[in-house]
């Protein structure tokens, strides 16, 4: 029975840099479960002879030449960034005291 | 951190069998990034490089770079790898800082090449054959400046700055299945394996895999299994191992530091490894996280690549003669030992050998010349050989200027020397520095003079038919001239003089 556990649930938040409070984890395992529920069902009418999409369109090889085009300007590609300094992104400290 | 007492190598090997894989990021030397058309060169100003594709910004679209897929193609076909009628690319997803997506884009569990070889040869002539797991197409990362802690370091750091111009820029991967069956020789087959696969991708031209500019990367696994069994034990990866010794280095290292924890009765944690090149030794990383973490799926925004049997025919029709097997062929054309092959591999010496013959040059002039003069100015300027201030055309012309007799091997030398410093050609070298060979009748001939009445009892014995001793005067004109006189010519004129036949 496919589905998600709560513990499931907290691996990603973690792995998703995202905070979760205890009810906020209990309400979105509850929620999430629901919807990976839904989504099997379709797996009970695909036979074999239906093979996963990833792709709906039945495309191969879109490539591009390999021929410069414009980039934004520094000032264009900093423009959204929170902080910056000596023209890079300013990002708070990567690793925390327990490495 | 704990320090670990290592066991000896020998004692190492003595109880285990090392099984090494290796994985090596070649930076390719295309235009453009991968996945968009920013420009890949390099020493342009911070994030002057990027666009909405390889920023991650929303609603931006992808597109593979035709060149990136091409390269990969004949990367795989040089290395004997089967290539994909069929691949998609996947994410691969992380937070960190120095991919602004919240991805990679690489390739999962369908590479474009897979299960390929590449023979490399070792020292002493034995070939190894690596066995190549796969060859996939992926990105590089954008490049992380740690301010705050010392010496430039994550650790302590109080916060990084980003520099996103490297992102996106087409990486190939090249994993190699487990290379079991080395025993002491690992370290070396790893080392000679990261030289053949960097000379192979010279030649094939899709990257200059300059190690020490970071277009080549190579991450050491390695594990160790008691002698006999054929489990494999628990592997460490180092990782960024950057210049061929240092490959050598990791693994031995490793080699040692497992057998010492394994023999105390300890575990070996599967985790990333630094390597440091002041101490040959590595340090602890981050512990793995597990493989599913990833979370990969297929990317929606790429379409599958399908390359059809008659592209990759065509690509195959553009490889070029492959580094060992032209080595071989030069070795036969040279007429030289295996050893002086593998002498001349090691200086660096095979293309500006190869390009000072084809200006024209005998091989053996070539080889003296760039094993000789020219790789002692290298070494002890500590730069490559090629990026000496001489070119093969130049070596060449000294070739042909000794061989007319113009210059001496000593005359030589200085022009080279007079080149390098930046003189200008080797004839203009000759003619400011006055180094042509002093053969004309005049000043030769008052050199002959004066050696003769300077010995007249040498001069007395070649009278007397010992002809042998006209070397003491040849000598004495040599030393007259600073070495600059026609040694054959000088003989030739003494033995007249003194009415003797040579």
């Amino acid at each position: 029975m496919p589905g998600i556990s709560r513990e499931e649930v907290a691996h990603l938040a973690k792995l998703a840099r995202l905070e979760l409070k205890d009810e906020e984890l209990d309400h979105f395992a509850t929620q999430l479960d629901d919807i990976i529920g839904a989504v099997a069902a379709v797996s009970d009418v695909a036979d074999e002879d239906v093979p996963p999409t990833s792709h709906p369109l039945p495309l191969t090889n879109v490539m591009r030449q390999d021929e410069v085009t414009e980039s934004l300007t520094p000032q264009q590609a900093l423009s959204g960034a929170p902080a910056q300094e000596q023209q890079r992104f300013k990002v708070p400290q990567i690793l925390g005291e327990e490495s | 951190m704990t320090v670990t007492e290592l066991v000896s190598y020998d004692e190492a090997l003595a109880s285990y069998d090392p099984v090494m894989g290796l994985e090596v990021h070649v930076e390719l030397g295309t235009r453009t990034k991968m996945f968009c058309g920013c420009s890949t060169e390099l020493g342009a100003e911070a994030n002057s490089q990027v666009c909405p594709t390889c920023l991650g910004l929303p609603g931006a679209l992808p597109v593979v770079n035709k060149a990136g897929v091409e390269s990969a193609i004949r990367i795989g076909l040089a290395l004997n790898c089967s290539i994909a009628d069929w691949c998609r690319f996947a994410r691969k997803n992380y937070f960190y800082p120095d991919m602004p997506k919240n991805f990679q884009t690489s390739q999962y569990d369908e590479p474009i090449a897979f299960d390929g070889y590449l023979d490399v040869q070792l020292e002493d002539g034995e070939v190894f054959r690596v066995e190549i797991e796969r060859a996939h197409m992926e990105e590089d990362t954008g490049k992380s400046t740690h301010v705050g802690g010392a010496t430039g370091r994550i650790h302590g750091a109080s916060h990084s700055l980003l520099d996103y111009n490297r992102a996106g820029i087409p990486l190939i991967e090249i994993v190699t299945k487990p290379i079991v069956g080395a025993g002491e020789r690992a370290p070396e087959v790893a080392k000679a394996y990261v030289a053949e696969l960097r000379e192979l991708i010279k030649a094939l031209g899709v990257s200059e895999a300059r190690m020490e500019m970071g277009q080549m990367r190579c991450d050491v696994n390695l594990s160790l299994r008691p002698k006999g069994t054929e489990k494999f034990g628990t592997r460490s990866e180092t990782k960024n191992v950057n210049s061929l010794r240092s490959v050598e280095r990791a693994a031995r290292f490793e080699i040692q530091r497992h057998a010492a924890v394994l023999s105390s009765g300890g575990t070996i944690i599967q985790e990333t490894r630094h390597f440091h090149e002041d101490t040959g030794s590595t340090t602890s990383g981050r512990v793995k996280e597990e493989a599913e973490d990833y979370r990969y799926f297929p990317e929606p925004d790429l379409v599958p690549v399908a390359p059809s049997r008659e592209w990759v025919e065509e690509l195959r029709a553009t490889l070029p003669e492959l580094p060992r097997v032209r080595r071989m062929r030069l070795r036969e054309e040279w007429g030289i030992s295996a050893h002086e092959m593998q002498s001349v591999l090691n200086a660096g010496a095979v293309d500006p050998i190869v390009a000072t013959v084809e200006a024209g040059a005998p091989a053996d002039q070539a080889r003296k010349w760039w094993m000789g003069e020219l790789a002692r100015r290298a070494n002890e300027d500590g730069v490559e050989l090629t990026a000496l201030a001489i070119t093969p055309e130049q070596v060449a012309r000294i070739c042909a200027l000794v061989a007319e007799g113009s210059l001496n091997d000593k005359l030589a030398r200085q022009t080279i020397e007079g080149v390098l410093a930046g003189e200008g050609t080797p004839d203009e070298v000759v003619e400011k520095r006055g180094l042509k060979i002093v053969s004309d009748e005049g000043a030769l001939g008052k050199a002959v003079d004066e050696a003769i009445a300077g010995n007249p009892d040498v001069a007395e014995k070649i009278r007397g038919g010992k002809v042998q001793a006209a070397g003491a005067l040849v000598g004495a004109v040599m030393k007259a001239t600073r070495g600059q006189a026609d040694a054959a010519r000088a003989r030739q004129m003494i033995l007249e003089r003194l009415g003797v036949e040579g």
